[in-house]
């Protein structure tokens, strides 16, 4: 099995490990629209989704119900109702770009995961070996970058629409994105700070700041959400944006907008939009749970060496890396939990209350936190 | 496979930066733009430079050509509008491409390409870029950095101005 893999060429072994992931987090953010279902009709005080069930499965005993209240047939039925619903292309789009706006959703979502480190084991020396598909060390730049490029879907969407209300909501995201990007990459400065002190090799890798929260000291051990709060808290509120989740969901706008740019949208091609939404929520939880809640370490002060001194996993690279990734998911679904109890908790914002807090408020919160810690950093 | 992937986003950048002049359609440019970018982008890589790439994927993918389009719908331009050429543009063009022929002539002609040597890439990591930026090219940068501030001031005085006139109306 491992002399196969080896003999492979490196472009192919590259494309089995990159549709791998794909395939992992094409269900994963289908099964969070279930999620999200089953998560608000629970706050709201309802069962939510819990009648389709196929007839055969009824037969079987305990599962069957258990599923059938979990909703889980409901997420299978809506996948194939998108897939064989007929895909209508409304006389009045502009085709080309009608056509590509969906497909311009999935790309960065899927080409941020690229350099996103997913977990971690340790090799026969006892170095950390990273579990990622590409280790570049511009790492958190190029997540930035990429996922910037998420904005064109939105746009081209509502543009191509050649409607008022898509129009509205392409323009509406445009400016949004824009002005939330700016709070996000200067809250993760103080971390990348903290990282490259004086003396050490500048690297803007996100495995090297996971490796920095895996200590054991009072200072090496602490993850970054204790040491940077208000970057944290920052971050967090941009990912919100960023993301278009509510209270920040200007360019769906359910409520004045009908459905914002994916209005003329249906079928194979809304679903799309719908996928990508998800995955940006997963990559941006996955950056955030790296940045600030210590990646792949299990708890603060307890780093994934530790855990597996203490689990007897020292020796078996495959079982440790298995366990650093379970971590790593587990982190990802509570951050997700959190974007599902914010959305249906807090009333969401009004445009200009948006563009407010953008400019107004966070910009110059988090220029003086970066000022802060330079100077703290610095006086060290 | 490094030649090939050469070919493919030299060609790209070429091909979609004369589309950028071309096309009549304003968001259609914008779109060419973008992809001239990316291949520009993929240039960068191809020379080990990624933190160029990523930086210039992030600020003129990410946020100039957004904005650029935001402008475009926000002003709803439309191809019929355009003016015809003037008699001043056409002969100013022309003097602006025959002086452009007359120097790519000139470098096939005259130019002598010494054999690329191995240069450590400044654009790789971050460390060395900084460096460069704050010893070798600290002027340059200060007043790029001068440049952008007062076009800043500008726009905040001009559009302060706008909305005085506004309210007075």
């Amino acid at each position: 099995m491992n002399e196969l893999w080896t003999s492979l060429p490196p472009v192919v072994q590259l494309f089995v490990k990159g549709v791998a992931v794909i395939a992992i987090i094409f269900p994963l953010a289908g099964a969070c629209s279930l999620a999200e279902r089953k998560v608000s009709a629970w706050i709201m005080g309802r069962p939510g989704p819990n009648r389709a069930i196929p007839f055969w499965f009824e037969w079987v005993p305990v599962l069957g119900p258990f599923l059938q209240k979990l909703g889980v047939f409901h997420l299978m039925s809506d996948g194939l109702k998108m897939l064989f619903k007929e895909d209508s292309l409304p006389g009045h789009v502009n085709k080309p770009y009608f056509i590509l706006a969906p497909v311009l959703a999935m790309v960065p979502a899927f080409t941020t995961v690229t350099v996103v480190p997913f977990g971690a084991y340790l090799d026969s020396a006892g170095r950390l070996v990273p579990l990622m598909l590409a280790n570049v060390d511009v790492g958190i730049l190029a997540v930035f970058a990429v996922g910037s490029l998420g904005v064109y879907s939105l746009i081209i969407a509502g543009w191509s629409s050649n409607s008022k209300y898509p129009f509205l909501g392409g323009v509406r995201a445009s400016a949004q994105l824009i002005s939330y990007e700016l709070s996000m990459t200067l809250a993760v400065l103080p971390v990348f700070l903290w990282t490259n002190a004086p003396g050490a090799a500048g690297s803007l890798s996100l495995v090297r700041v996971v490796e920095f929260q895996s200590g054991t000291g009072l200072w090496s051990g602490m993850w970054f959400a204790f040491l940077m709060p208000l970057s944290a808290f920052i971050f967090l509120v941009t990912l919100f944006a960023e993301t278009n989740r509510l209270p920040f969901d200007m360019a769906e706008g359910e409520a004045d907008l009908v459905g914002g740019f994916h209005t003329e949208y249906g079928a194979f091609k809304w679903s799309l939009f719908f996928v990508a939404e998800y995955s940006h929520m997963l990559v941006g939880s996955g950056v955030f749970v790296l940045l600030f809640l210590g990646g792949w370490n299990p708890l603060p002060w307890v780093p994934l060496a530790r855990a597996a001194e203490w689990l007897h996993l020292a020796g078996q690279p495959v079982l440790l890396g298995l366990l650093s990734v379970a971590i790593f998911l587990g982190k990802i679904i509570l951050m997700i939990f959190l974007f599902m109890w914010v959305r249906f908790t807090l009333p969401r914002f009004r445009y200009d209350q948006v563009m407010k807090l953008g400019w107004q408020r966070l910009l110059p919160l988090a220029i003086a936190n970066l000022i802060v810690y330079a100077i703290l950093i610095a006086s060290l | 496979m490094t030649d090939t992937f050469f070919t493919l986003f030299a060609t790209l950048t070429v091909v979609s930066a004369a589309l950028v002049v071309v096309h009549k359609n304003a968001v259609n440019a914008a779109m060419c733009f973008l992809l001239s970018l990316v291949g520009v982008a993929g240039l960068f890589v191809l020379l080990d430079a990624y933190l160029l790439a990523f930086v210039l994927l992030l600020v003129y993918a990410g946020a100039v050509v957004s904005l650029f389009l935001f402008i475009i719908m926000l002003l709803d331009t439309r191809p019929e509008e355009q003016k015809p050429f003037r008699l001043m543009t056409v002969a100013g063009a022309t003097l602006g491409g025959a002086l452009l022929l007359v120097c790519g002539s000139s470098l096939f002609a005259r130019a002598q390409f010494s054999g690329a040597s191995a240069v450590e890439p400044v654009g790789a990591a971050l460390k060395p870029y900084a460096e460069q930026l704050f010893t070798t090219y600290l002027l340059p940068v200060q007043v790029v950095g001068f440049l952008l501030l007062a076009a800043m001031l500008g726009v905040v005085v001009l559009s302060r101005k706008y909305e005085k006139t506004e309210g007075a109306s």
